[in-house]
Parts: C-alpha cells; sequence; structure tokens
C-alpha cells in the first residue's frame, strides 16, 4: 500500500497536470477551464504533430534497412532534418484543382478527414491522469468520429471530377466499411467485460496481477487474444496501411482517391492515414494491452504515460513490420477476408467472451476446463474458416521469379 | 444556453431545407448527413451522449453511406440530376404520401404528453439505457433493425437493374 502511496504521488507522474494547473493559474478564474482545454488540445496536437514527424522518418528508415538500403540520411543527422524538409516542400507545392472539380468539396474533403481523427485523440487515456475528454460513452464516440472518415474519402473521390478517383473512392469505401464491422465486433467483448463504455473504465478493469506477476491485461485470456489481433488486422485495413494500402496503392492505382490532390491537401491526407494509425493502436493499447498500466507491480518510479508510450511505439513498430513483409492485396481477395473470416470470427469471440464472463466463478480443476473450452472455441472456428478460405489454394512454385 | 440550441436548430433545419431544394443529388445527401450531425449535436446539448453519439455512429456514419451508394449505382450519368415526375397523378400520389408521414408525425408529437415545467435531469447512466433497450424495448430495437435490413435489400435490388447489357461479361 506504501508502494501505491509513493507511486501516486510521484513528481513525474503528475508533472503534466500539475504544469496545466500553474499555467492556467496565471489567469483569473472564469478563464481557467476554457485555459484547459485549450491546453489539453495544444498537448495533443504538439504531441501527436511531433510523432507524425518522425513517425514518417522512421518508417522510411525502417522499410529502407529492411531492404538493404540506408534510407533517407543526408538532410541533419541521420536524416534527422527529413521530416521539415518534407513539410516545407508540401507547404510550398502548388495547390492544384482541376478546374472540373467541385472546389468546395475538394477543399473540404482533406479538412474534415484531419479534423475527425483529431476527434478521436481526446478520449484515449495516455496516462493515470492524462485523458482530455471524460465521457460515459467514450468508446462509442471513438467509433462514431472514426467512421465520418469515410464521408471524407467518398467526398476527395468525388469531387475530382475524375473517373478513376471515383472508382478508387468506392473501392476504399467497400474496404473501410467492410473493415468496420470486425473492428467495432472484437471491441463489443471488451465491453462486455469491462462492463463499461468508458475507456477510463476499461483500463481500470484490467489492473491488477494473477499471483503477482501476470497483468489482468484483456490480451491475455483467450477472447482478448483473439479479438486483439481482429482488431490488429482490421485496424491495418481501417488506416489504410499495407497489406491493405489499396485505396492509396502509388504503383498501380495511381493513389486512388487522392489522384487529383497536390500540395498540403495531399500532405493532410498523408497525415490523417497516420494519426487515424496512431489512434487506433492507442486504442488497441487501452482495450486489450491495459492501457498505462505497468506490466509487473514494482515498478511505479516509471510514469504511466511512459507505459503508454512505449506499448503505442510497439504496435506501431509492428504496423511498420508488417509494411515491409506483406505483398498488396487484391480488393477481392481483401472482401473476402473481411466478410468470411474475421467477421464469423469476431462474433463467435463474442460467444467466447460471453462464456468466460458467465464461468468467471469456476476454480481448481475447473479452471482447467474453462481454459480448455475457450481456447477450442478461439482455435477450432480458426482452422476451420483458415481452412474453407484457402481451400483450392496450393502451394505455388515459382519457377523462374 | 438557448443560443447554442438555436444554433443547432437554424443548423439543422437550415441544411435540410438546402438539401430538399437543390437540384444536385449529391450536394443534397451531403448537406442531409451535416443535418444528422446536427441532431446529434442537439442530443448532445440535451445531455443525452449515448443517443448522441449512436445517431453519428448510424446516420453519419452507415445511412449517408447506403444513400450515397444507393445514388451512385442507380444513376446513369454523372450529370443526371433530379427529375420531374413522370405524370401528374404520379406526383399527386407522393404528395398524398408525404402529407401522410407527415400528420402522422405531427399527430404523435401533438399528442405526446410533454411536461411543461423544465423537468430535472433524470441522469441515466449508460448501463441502464442498454438494459432498457435489451429488456423492455428489444422489440423496437429489433424492428429498427429489419427496417435497416430491408432498407439495403431495397437499394441492391434498385440497384442491379435489368439483365446485363452483355451476358459473357458477368463473372
Amino acid at each position: 500500500m506504501s508502494l501505491l502511496a509513493t507511486t501516486d504521488s510521484s513528481l513525474l507522474e503528475r508533472a503534466p497536470v500539475l504544469l496545466r494547473d500553474w499555467l492556467s493559474g496565471l489567469l483569473p478564474p472564469p478563464a481557467r477551464w476554457v485555459a484547459d482545454a485549450l491546453i489539453e488540445i495544444v498537448a495533443i496536437l504538439a504531441v501527436f504533430g511531433t510523432l507524425f514527424a518522425f513517425l514518417t522518418l522512421a518508417e522510411r528508415k525502417i522499410l529502407g534497412r529492411v531492404q538493404n538500403r540506408p534510407g533517407p540520411n543526408r538532410t541533419g543527422w541521420f536524416g534527422l532534418l527529413q521530416p521539415f524538409a518534407d513539410g516545407i516542400k508540401m507547404l510550398t507545392k502548388e495547390d492544384i484543382v482541376p478546374r472540373a472539380a467541385d472546389p468546395v468539396l475538394h477543399f473540404l474533403a482533406p479538412v474534415a478527414l484531419i479534423a475527425f481523427s483529431l476527434l478521436t485523440f481526446s478520449v484515449i487515456p495516455y496516462g493515470r491522469d492524462l485523458l482530455a475528454v471524460r465521457m460515459d460513452a467514450s468508446v462509442l464516440f471513438f467509433f462514431a468520429a472514426g467512421s465520418a472518415t469515410e464521408l471524407s474519402v467518398f467526398m476527395a473521390g468525388w469531387s475530382s471530377h475524375n473517373k478513376y478517383s471515383l472508382f478508387a473512392a468506392m473501392r476504399a469505401l467497400a474496404q473501410l466499411i467492410s473493415y468496420e464491422l470486425p473492428l467495432l465486433l472484437s471491441v463489443v467483448p471488451v465491453v462486455l467485460a469491462a462492463g463499461t463504455l468508458s475507456t477510463a473504465g476499461v483500463v481500470a478493469a484490467q489492473s491488477g496481477w494473477t499471483w503477482g506477476f501476470i497483468p489482468h491485461w484483456h490480451v491475455f485470456t483467450p477472447w482478448g487474444a483473439a479479438g486483439f489481433a481482429i482488431f490488429m488486422v482490421s485496424a491495418l485495413a481501417e488506416s489504410n496501411r499495407s497489406p491493405f494500402d489499396l485505396p492509396e496503392a502509388e504503383s498501380e492505382l495511381i493513389a486512388g482517391h487522392l489522384t487529383e490532390y497536390s500540395g498540403f491537401k495531399y500532405a493532410l491526407f498523408f497525415m490523417a492515414e497516420y494519426f487515424g494509425m496512431c489512434a487506433l493502436s492507442g486504442m488497441a493499447v487501452t482495450l486489450f494491452l491495459g492501457g498505462w498500466q505497468a506490466p509487473i507491480p514494482g515498478l511505479g518510479l516509471v510514469p504511466s504515460y511512459a507505459w503508454f508510450a512505449l506499448k503505442l511505439l510497439a504496435l506501431i513498430a509492428g504496423f511498420m513490420w508488417v509494411r515491409a513483409t506483406l505483398p498488396r492485396l487484391r480488393i477481392d481477395q481483401l472482401t473476402r477476408l473481411a466478410w468470411k473470416f474475421l467477421v464469423p470470427l469476431a462474433l463467435v469471440n463474442l460467444g467466447t467472451a460471453a462464456f468466460w464472463s458467465l464461468t468467471f466463478p469456476w476454480a481448481g480443476p475447473l479452471q482447467l476446463l474453462r481454459w480448455a473450452l475457450a481456447l477450442a472455441l478461439v482455435v477450432g472456428p480458426f482452422l476451420l474458416l483458415g481452412r474453407r478460405l484457402s481451400a483450392g489454394l496450393g502451394a505455388r512454385t515459382y519457377r523462374y521469379a | 444556453m438557448n443560443t447554442v440550441l438555436v444554433i443547432i436548430a437554424l443548423a439543422t433545419l437550415g441544411t435540410a431545407a438546402a438539401a430538399m431544394s437543390l437540384r444536385n443529388l449529391l450536394h443534397s445527401v451531403l448537406l442531409l448527413t451535416v443535418s444528422w450531425a446536427g441532431v446529434a449535436a442537439f442530443y448532445l446539448w440535451a445531455g443525452a451522449e449515448f443517443v448522441a453519439f449512436a445517431q453519428l455512429l448510424v446516420y453519419v456514419g452507415a445511412i449517408s453511406m447506403a444513400v450515397l451508394f444507393a445514388v451512385l449505382l442507380t444513376r446513369h450519368s454523372r450529370d443526371d440530376v433530379a427529375a420531374p415526375p413522370a405524370s401528374r397523378s404520379r406526383a399527386c400520389y407522393a404528395v398524398v404520401a408525404g402529407a401522410a408521414v407527415a400528420a402522422v408525425l405531427v399527430a404523435a408529437v401533438a399528442l405526446a404528453p410533454l411536461a411543461s415545467a423544465p423537468a430535472p435531469s433524470p441522469g441515466v447512466s449508460v448501463r441502464q439505457l442498454g438494459g432498457e433497450l435489451m429488456g423492455a424495448h428489444a422489440a423496437s430495437l429489433l424492428a429498427v433493425a429489419v427496417l435497416l435490413t430491408v432498407a439495403l435489400i431495397g437499394a441492391v435490388v434498385l440497384a442491379a437493374g435489368g439483365p446485363p447489357e452483355n451476358p459473357g461479361d458477368v463473372p
């Protein structure tokens, strides 16, 4: 208990809140809540803006190393100034709007996209005390704000007045709508288990350790592991990341709905993609990986937001690794994966989670039976569906490649 | 507090009116989406955050997509704007159907027992709402789900249209 007390009063832990209170304390009391909100907004924008800049560099460096080349290394030390050079390039480029385009919608599409993807950051708990907006239904808010991105993809494709843009927008929509379903369905078991729709409540439900070292994170339960896998695959598709980056396959589909975009508007789309990846990874950390909780007890001196950042960066590194490893899917393979594999698995997983929470009182040898049954419910459908999905597809032999 | 309500109401009704009057169907759909978002803002203003986010998720996220797909799949050319009704009797039927729906809605609103004095906020939690929806009101929830499914199937039937122009092309 004394350990808990020291962690609660750790200066590093409270530093961001103390800084905010000191800054808003300089103002008269009526303006303080506005100042608090503004400081939180600026903090989120600054942190994730900087993260975006350096993630582009990290991604190019990692992809470069995977492909046995150095990556950007000419601007600054180890290419550290490359994001700023890119930013200046994007800002100074000419903004071209096609003559036949719908100018208002053409302008609104990237603005709406970036606005909605920024909204999702407001409900992720970054630390014990670091949550911008506390709401009862914040998980629902996250996905409601995220679903509005589909609208801006459509606006971008339609307003360009270019048939390839429109085709690509419809293809992107088919992908986004298909993967929205398993994404949401994989979140429902978490809400079921935690008994709350608030992100802070979900993190609180994952506190504590079994036998003093196994954290009560959702990913360490059978349904949680399956849900986490489904969530991450759907998140890859929702944020248009490889191997599901069909909406903007530069090499064969001329960047899809972004064909007619240039300059800073294009950069905004790019930025929204990274923001979406960060937000979905943050949500995955919150829902399945225990949020800001430390993995083992006794590490109370490390502030909670450091754990969150560590888990977030690990997931993003996973995204990059996947991009460097897997080839791009075709659109029919992509939708088949969603509708014939991920959606049924997510539905079965809902049943597994219900079984898990109904058998909560089982103890002793029954506990083993509980694990065995739940694992069978996860692995059995996975094998059956996977076999059906890959039926008729033998191992390929490449003779001349 | 009331100025916020007036702004929300004006935005909702204004975008809805503009959606009715525009000739470009796509612009109408997008404006209608803004109007639905205005309704969500109204729910948020009234303190019903769960309903507001559900409205946003269902209408702005899903229904708008269904409408957009229906419009795009049933139009034959890009400049195919809303056409005048084919005959006078058809226009009459449309007006009668619209008036009937409006009459039912107005009657429902007018006959509803509304408290005239400002009632205290009930302070319902999401958990209670979920219990109500899954318990007493499960039937209406299912009815809404069936309605959405029927609308989706109807859109597919409309979009499928006549026989394929070139039978050899069918995959």
